[in-house]
C-alpha cells in the first residue's frame, strides 16, 4: 500500500478543486458586477457628468472590449492583489478591508467562543436525555435561536441590557471619550489596550462586545447544538460506549472520557463552517450595533452601489470559507489518529 | 404503517400527506407551527377585513402613540397604524415565500435530476456550479446581487430564489442517482423513452416529495434573509408594511417607543420559528424509524 | 458444584414500549465452571448476559432472584453498580472492531479498567496492563500498548479486549460471541486463551454463542434459549442426547465432516415451544 502517494495525490486533488471553485468564486463576482443593471460608470462619474466625462471613463475602465477580454483582465488585477479603488474613501478597497477585518473577527471569534460553548453542551445535553424533557427544551430553545431576526433581536437586548438596565456598553466598539486613546497595533481591541497597558479601555471594549458577540453566538450555536446531538447520539450507540459502561465506567465519564473524543473532529468540522456563516450575522448586527468593521463596510457600499467595494467583499467572504473548509480538512486529519 | 405513509412508494404518495398531517398534529410543537402558517395564510387573505386603519394613510397628528386608545399596537413616526401595516405585512411576506419557491422548487428539480439521470460533464459541471454558491452565505450573496440589480422588493425576491436554488438541486440530484439504476427506469430507457420523457415523467414525480420538504425547511431561512434585506434598505422600499423595513424605519425612536421595533420583530419570529418547528416535525415524520417507534 | 456464583430464577426482561418480553422467565445457576448459552438471534441470550450487568437502557428488568455472590444485583443502586462492573463481573464483546474506542490506545483502554477500581499510579496500572497483555500472549507488549485499535489485527484486536476484561480479576465473566467475528483461522487461537487464563484464574464464564461446536467443546454446561425461554439445560457431553426438539433440530442442521451428502435438515418450528416451560 503506497499510503503517502495516495495521500499526496488527495492533496493535489484538493488543491485543484479549490482552484476550480475560486476561479468559480471570480467569475460569479465579475459577471454580478458587469452583467446586472448597477452602472459603474454613473457610480464614478455621478449622476450629472457630461458625456464626454462618461465616455473617458466607460474607456477607462475597459468596458468597450468584450467581456472575456475584460474578465482577462480582472483576473490579472485580482491576481496582482489590485481589486480597485473605493469611491467613498479614494483607498485601494483591499486596504480599506484589511483595516476594518479585525473589529469584525474580534467579534466573530468572542462570538464562536459562546457559541461552541452553548452549543456543544446543548447538543451532550439533549442527546444524553433523548426524548425527555432537557431534549425537548434544547430543541425549542435552539430553533428560537436560529429563527431569530438578528438585527431585532440585537435592537430589543440594546434596549433591554443598555438602555434600561446598563448592563453593558452601547454602540461601537468602546465608549466615545476613549476612541483614539490606543494606537492601532494589531486591530484587535482587545489586544492593543492591553499591550498599552490601558485597562479602562480594555474593560470598555469588552463591555461593548458582549452584547452583539453573545446574540451571534447564540443564533449560531443552533446549528452546533442539533449537529454536537446527532454526533454524539451515534456515538452512544457504539459498541466501545458499551464497553466502557461494562469497565465500570459511569455514563458521565463514558460520555467525556470515550464518547466526546469521538466527536471532537467532526465538532472542528462544523464550528469551523460556523465560524463562517457569523459572517452573514455579522453583516447585520455590525449595522445595529455601529460595529466598525466588515459587515458595516459591505453595507455602507452597497448603499452608495460601489461595486468594486460590494464584490471585493463578496469574494472574501467566499475566499474566508473555502478557506475554513480546507482548514477543518486539516484539523481532521491532525485529529483523527486513523488519518495520520 | 411505514408501507403506507413512505413518501417515495407510488400508490402511497396520495395518502401520504394525510398521514403527514396527521403525525404532525400530534406534536404540539409542529402544531404550533402549522396554526401560526395557518394564521399567516388567513390574516394575508383577510387582510383589509382585518385592518382597523389604512396602512399607508399618515396622521401627523397622531404619532408614535402607544399601544391601546384605537390603535392596538399603537403607531408610528407618520402616525400609521402599526397593526394594520403587519396585517398588510403578512401579504409581502406571503408574496417573498410563494414567489421564491415557484422559481426555486424547478429550477432546483430540473437541474438537480437532469445532472443526477444524466451523469457525466453535465454534472460535473453543475456541481461545481452549486458548489460556488454553496461557498457563500446566503445573505451575503442576496447582497450582491441586489446591490447589482437595484434595490426593490422584486430584486430582492430574484436575488433569494438565485441563491437558494443550489440546496435543491443537491438533494434532487442525490434522490434522482438512487432512481437512475431502477428496473422500471431501464425499462422506459428500453421502450424507447427519450432521457427528456424520463427525466419529467419518471423521475421528478419521485424526488418531488423530498424537494417539497427541502423548500419548506429553506423557508425559515428565506423569510429572514428577506427580512434582513428589507431592514438594510435593500429589499422592499417604504412605504411598503414590510416587516423588515418597519424595524429599519423604526430603530430611530427604539428607545422611546419600543412598540415600533417589537411587534415586526415578533411577526417575522413567529413566522420563521413556525417554518423552523414545521419542518423539525416533518423530518421526524418522514423518517421511519421515528414512525415505528411511537 | 462448588461454590455459587450467580443464582438467576425466573428472570424476566422487557424493552421499553414493547408489548412482549424479550426474556420470559429464565433461571439457571451458576459456580466456578464455564456455561454456554446458545440460541439464535432474537432468542434473548445476548439480553440476558447484559441484564447481568444492568446495561440495558430502557428496559425493564424483574426476577425472583438475580444474586451475584452475595450481592443482590437488582438492589444495587447504579454507583454501587459501577463496582461491581468490571471489577467483579465483566464482559468480552463481540468484535473488536467496533469495540474498543477508536481514537485512543489500545494500552490506556487496557489500563483504564485497572485505575477505575484500584487506587495507583499511571505507571503501575501501565506495567499491570502490559504484563496482562502478555498473559493473553501478545508479543512485545509494550509496542502494542502503544497502538491504536486500527492498526492491530482482529485476533490480536479480541485479545486486547481479553485482557482488558480480566485485568481487574472478576470472579465471573461474561464472553457474547467472542469469536463470531473473528477469522476461523484465529478463533481457535483466541478461545484457547481465554479458557487457559479462566481455568488458571477460578473465573466462572458465561459463553453466549449460536455456535453449538464452539459451546460443546469449551463449556461445561449448556442451555438452549428459545424466544426468550430456556427449553433444555444438560451437559455438553451430553449435547446429543438432547431430549427437545428443537435442540435436536440445532444439532440435525449442523453439518458433519463424513455424514451424508443429503441436504440438511431444517429447523420446523413449532409454536408449541412458544407456550411451555421447562
Amino acid at each position: 500500500m503506497s499510503l503517502p502517494r495516495l495521500r499526496l495525490a488527495g492533496a493535489a486533488g484538493q488543491l485543484g478543486s479549490i482552484a476550480v471553485t475560486l476561479l468559480g468564486l471570480l467569475m460569479l463576482t465579475f459577471f454580478i458586477g458587469r452583467l446586472m443593471p448597477a452602472d459603474p460608470v454613473r457610480a464614478i462619474v455621478g449622476e450629472d457628468a457630461t458625456r464626454e466625462t462618461y465616455e473617458q471613463v466607460y474607456t477607462s475602465l475597459g468596458l468597450d472590449r468584450p467581456l472575456y477580454e475584460q474578465f482577462v483582465y480582472y483576473l490579472g488585477d485580482v491576481l496582482t492583489g489590485d481589486f480597485g479603488t473605493s469611491i467613498r474613501t479614494g483607498q485601494p478597497v483591499i486596504e480599506d478591508i484589511l483595516h476594518v477585518m479585525p473589529a469584525t473577527i474580534e467579534l466573530a471569534t468572542f462570538a464562536i467562543f459562546i457559541g461552541a460553548t452553548l452549543g456543544v453542551s446543548m447538543g451532550v445535553l439533549a442527546a444524553v436525555n433523548k426524548d425527555r424533557w432537557p431534549d425537548h427544551v434544547v430543541r425549542v430553545l435552539s430553533l428560537f435561536g436560529h429563527s431569530m431576526p438578528i438585527f431585532w433581536t440585537g435592537m430589543i437586548a440594546l434596549i433591554v441590557f443598555y438602555a434600561h438596565l446598563g448592563l453593558v456598553g452601547g454602540s461601537g466598539r468602546m465608549d466615545q471619550f476613549y476612541i483614539g486613546l490606543v494606537d492601532d497595533r494589531t486591530g484587535f481591541l482587545l489586544v492593543d489596550s492591553l499591550l498599552a497597558g490601558e485597562m479602562d479601555v480594555f474593560w470598555s471594549a469588552l463591555n461593548h462586545l458582549i452584547l452583539p458577540a453573545a446574540l451571534l453566538g447564540y443564533s449560531s450555536s443552533a446549528y452546533i447544538t442539533r449537529m454536537t446531538r446527532s454526533f454524539m447520539l451515534d456515538q452512544l450507540g457504539q459498541e466501545y460506549v458499551t464497553t466502557a459502561r461494562v469497565k465500570g465506567l459511569s455514563r458521565h465519564q463514558t460520555i467525556w472520557l470515550h464518547a466526546f473524543g469521538n466527536i471532537r473532529v467532526q465538532l472542528v468540522t462544523i464550528i469551523a463552517l460556523a465560524y463562517g456563516s457569523l459572517l452573514e450575522g455579522a453583516v447585520l448586527i455590525e449595522t445595529v450595533f455601529a460595529w466598525p468593521g466588515f459587515g458595516q463596510y459591505l453595507t455602507s457600499n452597497l448603499i452608495i452601489g460601489d461595486m468594486n467595494a460590494v464584490m471585493t467583499c463578496v469574494l472574501i467572504v467566499g475566499v474566508i470559507f473555502i478557506g475554513l473548509n480546507l482548514l477543518s480538512d486539516i484539523l481532521y486529519r491532525i485529529f483523527d489518529p486513523r488519518t495520520r | 404503517m411505514t408501507a403506507d405513509t413512505h413518501p417515495r412508494s407510488m400508490p402511497g404518495w396520495l395518502i401520504a400527506p394525510k398521514n403527514i398531517l396527521v403525525f404532525l398534529l400530534r406534536s404540539p410543537t409542529s402544531a404550533f407551527g402549522l396554526a401560526v402558517l395557518a394564521l399567516l395564510i388567513l390574516t394575508a387573505i383577510f387582510a383589509p377585513l382585518l385592518a382597523t386603519h389604512d396602512p399607508y394613510v399618515q396622521a401627523l397628528g397622531n404619532v408614535l402613540k402607544p399601544p391601546g386608545d384605537g390603535h392596538l399596537f399603537g403607531t408610528d413616526e407618520l402616525g400609521r397604524d402599526i397593526f394594520s401595516r403587519l396585517v398588510y405585512g403578512a401579504r409581502i411576506t406571503l408574496t417573498i415565500i410563494f414567489l421564491v419557491s415557484i422559481v426555486v422548487g424547478p429550477i432546483g428539480l430540473v437541474i438537480g435530476t437532469s445532472a443526477g439521470y444524466l451523469g457525466g460533464k453535465f454534472d460535473t459541471v453543475m456541481m461545481r456550479i452549486t458548489d460556488i454558491f454553496l461557498s457563500f452565505p446566503s445573505l451575503i450573496l442576496s447582497l450582491a446581487f441586489v446591490a447589482a440589480l437595484g434595490p426593490s422588493l422584486n430584486n430582492a425576491i430574484i436575488a433569494i430564489a438565485l441563491t437558494s436554488w443550489p440546496p435543491i438541486a443537491r438533494l434532487a440530484r442525490a434522490e434522482a442517482m438512487t432512481f437512475r439504476n431502477a428496473d422500471y427506469i431501464a425499462a422506459a430507457r428500453l421502450q424507447g423513452a427519450s432521457a427528456t420523457r424520463i427525466i419529467v415523467k419518471s423521475i421528478m414525480p419521485m424526488c418531488l416529495p423530498s424537494v417539497l420538504i427541502r423548500l419548506t425547511l429553506n423557508m425559515a431561512t428565506v423569510i429572514l434573509t428577506a427580512a434582513g434585506l428589507g431592514f438594510l434598505g435593500l429589499g422592499a422600499q417604504p412605504p411598503m408594511p414590510e416587516w423588515g423595513a418597519m424595524i429599519a424605519t423604526g430603530r430611530r425612536y427604539m428607545l422611546d417607543s419600543w412598540w415600533l421595533v417589537t411587534f415586526p420583530g415578533v411577526s417575522i419570529l413567529s413566522v420563521s420559528l413556525a417554518f423552523n418547528l414545521l419542518g423539525d416535525g416533518l423530518r421526524d415524520a418522514l423518517d421511519p424509524k421515528q414512525m415505528n417507534r411511537r | 458444584m462448588e461454590k455459587t456464583i450467580l443464582d438467576v430464577r425466573n428472570l424476566r426482561i422487557r424493552y421499553g414500549g414493547s408489548p412482549v418480553e424479550a426474556v420470559r422467565g429464565v433461571s439457571f445457576t451458576l459456580g466456578r465452571e464455564r456455561l454456554g448459552i446458545v440460541g439464535e438471534s432474537g432468542s434473548g441470550k445476548s439480553t440476558v448476559g447484559r441484564a447481568m450487568l444492568r446495561l440495558l437502557p430502557g428496559a425493564t428488568i424483574t426476577a425472583d432472584m438475580l444474586r451475584f455472590e452475595e450481592t443482590d444485583l437488582l438492589a444495587l443502586s447504579e454507583k454501587e453498580m459501577l463496582k461491581v462492573r468490571g471489577r467483579r463481573m465483566s464482559m468480552i464483546l463481540q468484535d473488536p472492531k467496533f469495540s474498543l474506542n477508536p481514537i485512543r490506545r489500545v494500552g490506556d483502554q487496557v489500563a483504564e479498567t485497572y485505575l477505575r477500581h484500584f487506587q495507583c499510579s499511571r505507571r503501575e496500572a501501565h506495567d499491570k496492563a502490559v504484563a496482562m497483555l502478555e498473559a493473553v500472549k501478545i508479543r512485545d507488549p509494550e509496542r502494542v500498548f502503544r497502538q491504536y485499535p486500527h492498526e492491530i489485527s482482529g485476533g490480536m484486536g479480541q485479545r486486547v479486549m481479553i485482557a482488558m476484561m480480566l485485568l481487574a480479576d472478576p470472579d465471573l465473566v461474561i464472553a457474547d460471541e467472542p469469536t463470531s467475528a473473528l477469522d476461523v483461522t484465529v478463533r481457535l487461537q483466541v478461545l484457547n486463551i481465554l479458557d487457559g487464563l479462566v481455568r488458571d484464574r477460578g473465573i466462572g464464564l458465561i459463553m453466549i454463542s449460536h455456535d453449538l461446536n464452539l459451546v460443546r467443546n469449551f463449556c461445561d454446561r449448556v442451555l438452549i434459549m428459545y424466544a426468550g425461554k430456556v427449553v433444555e439445560t444438560l451437559k455438553a457431553s451430553d449435547l446429543d442426547h438432547a431430549q427437545h426438539p428443537y435442540t435436536q433440530g440445532l444439532l440435525a442442521a449442523q453439518p458433519r465432516i463424513g455424514g451424508t451428502r443429503q441436504p440438511l435438515a431444517v429447523l420446523d418450528r413449532k409454536p408449541e415451544w412458544l407456550e411451555e416451560s421447562l
